[in-house]
């Protein structure tokens, strides 16, 4: 396996807002390494400090103290109009007095390219968003898909070493992201760039990015795969923020845990009280006396469409939600009060950090 | 159908009764007495002021020319000429000099936070509240050869003798420019405010430096607002009474001091006319550059 240079590197980076006992830290001795030609993720509830360390990346704000490295160079002092790094603002930003075409040239005349060059890359630029017919359109005339577009291609233009796009979607409607979705992948792809995209949405972010780094409160609370952070999530909080999940306690012994309906399961975890997790998705609702099965009763059900949610409530006051595929045509979905039982997919219950 | 036709109509004559007073108050108001100095721009002056009902070209041709009290012969009037090229020198003059103390002063305030602007537009509207006059006076006070400025400078030690500021060209400036400035500021305030702030950021990121932001993409969207701005500085000024009147004594004058004069001492009404209905063209020649600006502007806003 050949090691990727890295492309973007924050180094303990620390950014205060206010002087003094005032001071807030919107990021707290945060550090990542992004990769070349990556898709890298910042997920966060707002005020996390995603939007944040994209500014530092941007050089619209210098760190408190920390350093951001690009391709190995330091260029936390920087000023933004001297870094090869371009960004896609969440409100676009769109020159209003320029056409499409003149948007897209900026970056290109600001750097002083010859006008065949900034005319070439310009053309090359609309073909690949899909929107030479607007060229000469001013922008306000377009659609906010179109001007995300035009925001796109102006920032591709001078094929900055790094992309960072801050909440691009969030001003489209639902449809429109999902196309959008697609498309900045393709983007991605098709230029080589690497992307730092910032997102408060984790479906955004599991589906588009290769990393992720969840981040809460300034802190980076775990980087990984979209995968691994489903799949393995490092704390409480990454477990909540992504997807929906059960929240259980119990005690451990070290080979098996007992939960408060009395029921042991095999798993190791430190020994004492543990916080445990685990996916609708991972429990199967089967008929009551089934083998293994704990008995619980349906408290309520929530129809999804594909899916319906089946609030259940088992012995020891544990409430959980189990997801099933909603019953094909002519199935009745289940009553409230109906006994049930309810099992554990195997190696889906996990011990958690708090 | 019909009876919707009525009301159309019903809603029409009374939009039209409504308006009949404002209508009146208008064309009596303000085209009657500009059609009186366009007559009389058209006829001979009388012996002491006032006109004489004889159809005469005389008011319009000494604008440019004078006639040779010797041989009656016509020579272009190079004092006339001399008034009128300083008068447009200064007003381009004290347009460029309000837009250069007040676009700083304009992004300033705007970029206040929201509660403190009030304040800072409050402290700009002052003088609009003292009369004229005594503005100027007061500038007069402040740049005489014994005034403040003069003083303090030779306090200072800087200079041994006062400047001499006053009754120049130099004070015509220095006092319209302080009167005017408002008029500049406050259209500069309302397009830097409705200025996006984010695209300053665009800007940069895109490999602009401060100088090319402020070139190509602030001038550019804030555009209307130094249009009207410098016709709202520059049109006064071509007309200006008072200021050149206190400040540049009796021998800077302006057009607006040459007309006074012909319809007084002159007793030449009918180049007095004549002067007025000139200044009028090269005003509407102006609020015509204005207004196809502001509409270019609109157009590149949506």
């Amino acid at each position: 396996m050949t090691t990727i240079p890295t492309a973007v590197e924050a180094k303990s980076i620390v950014k205060a807002f206010g002087q003094g006992a005032v001071a807030i830290k919107a990021l707290d001795n945060v550090s990542i390494e992004i990769k070349q030609g990556e898709f890298f993720t910042l997920l966060g509830p707002s005020g996390c400090g995603k939007t944040t360390l994209l500014r530092l990346i941007a050089g619209f704000d210098t760190p408190t103290s920390g350093k951001i490295l690009l391709n190995g160079d330091d260029i936390t002092h920087l000023p933004p109009n001297k870094r090869p790094v371009n960004t896609v603002f969440q409100s676009y930003a769109l020159f209003p007095h320029l056409t499409v075409a003149e948007n897209i040239g900026f970056g290109l005349q600001m750097q002083g390219r010859p006008k065949a060059e900034v005319t070439e890359s310009v053309a090359r630029m609309l073909a690949l968003v899909q929107l030479e017919p607007m060229a000469n359109r001013k922008t306000s005339q377009l659609s906010g898909g179109q001007q995300q577009r035009v925001a796109l291609a102006r920032a591709l233009a001078p094929t900055p070493k790094v992309l960072l796009l801050d909440e691009p979607l969030s001003a489209l409607d639902l449809k429109l992201r999902k196309e959008m979705q697609i498309e900045l992948k393709r983007l991605q792809q098709e230029t080589g760039i690497t992307f730092v995209f910032v997102t408060h949405d984790q479906e955004e972010a599991l589906t588009m990015s290769d990393r992720i780094a969840v981040m809460s409160a300034g802190h980076v609370q775990q980087i990984g795969t979209p995968r691994d952070i489903y799949t393995r999530p490092a704390n409480r909080f990454v477990a909540s923020f992504i997807g929906e999940t059960n929240f259980l306690s119990g005690q451990s012994d070290g080979t098996s845990v007992t939960l408060a309906n009395g029921a042991r399961l095999p798993m190791s975890a430190p020994q004492g009280r543990v916080n445990l997790t685990i996916r609708p998705e991972q429990l199967r609702v089967v008929p009551l006396g089934t083998e293994g099965a704990m008995p619980a009763h349906v408290a309520s059900t929530v129809y999804f469409g594909t899916d319906t949610h089946l609030h259940l409530h088992l012995e020891g006051g544990i409430d959980i939600v189990a997801r099933q595929q909603s019953p094909a045509q002519g199935g009745e979905a289940m009553k409230e009060g109906t006994p049930v039982g309810v099992l554990f997919a195997e190696g889906a219950l996990l011990a958690l950090e708090d | 159908m019909s009876a919707e036709t009525d009301a159309e109509t019903r809603k029409t004559r009374n939009a039209w009764l409504l308006s009949t007073p404002a209508l009146v108050l208008l064309l009596f108001a303000a085209s009657g007495p500009l059609l009186i100095v366009l007559t009389y721009s058209f006829l001979a002056p009388g012996e002491y002021g006032n006109v004489v009902w004889d159809f005469d070209l005389r008011g319009w041709i000494s604008i440019l020319y004078t006639k040779d009290i010797f041989d009656g012969t016509y020579h272009l009037a190079d004092a006339h000429l001399s008034i009128f090229w300083r008068s447009v020198k200064l007003s381009l003059m004290t347009t460029a000099v309000t837009f250069a103390i007040g676009f700083p002063t304009a992004w300033f305030i705007a970029t206040r936070p929201p509660a403190q602007r009030a304040f800072w537009l409050f402290l700009i509207t002052i003088p609009f509240w003292t009369n004229l006059l005594i503005r100027t006076v007061a500038i007069n006070e402040v740049i005489r050869n014994e005034g403040l400025l003069n003083t303090f400078l030779i306090w200072l030690g800087v200079i041994a003798e006062p400047i001499r500021i006053i009754y120049t060209d130099t004070a015509v400036l220095i006092g319209m420019a302080y009167v005017y400035l408002p008029l500049m500021v406050l259209p500069l305030y309302a397009a830097i405010d409705r200025f996006d702030m984010r695209l300053l950021e665009a800007g940069y990121d895109l490999y602009a430096s401060r100088g090319q932001v402020l070139r190509r993409v602030i001038l550019p969207i804030v555009k209307p607002g130094i249009v009207a701005g410098s016709i709202l500085v520059f049109v006064p000024s071509l007309g200006a009474y008072v200021t050149p009147r206190v400040l540049g004594g009796g021998k800077n004058m302006m057009i607006g001091n040459f007309i006074e004069l012909q319809f007084g001492q002159g007793r030449n009404w009918p180049l007095g006319a004549a002067l007025s209905m000139t200044l009028l063209c090269v005003v509407m020649v102006a609020l015509l550059i204005y207004v196809r600006a502001a509409n270019k502007g609109d157009n590149q806003n949506g």
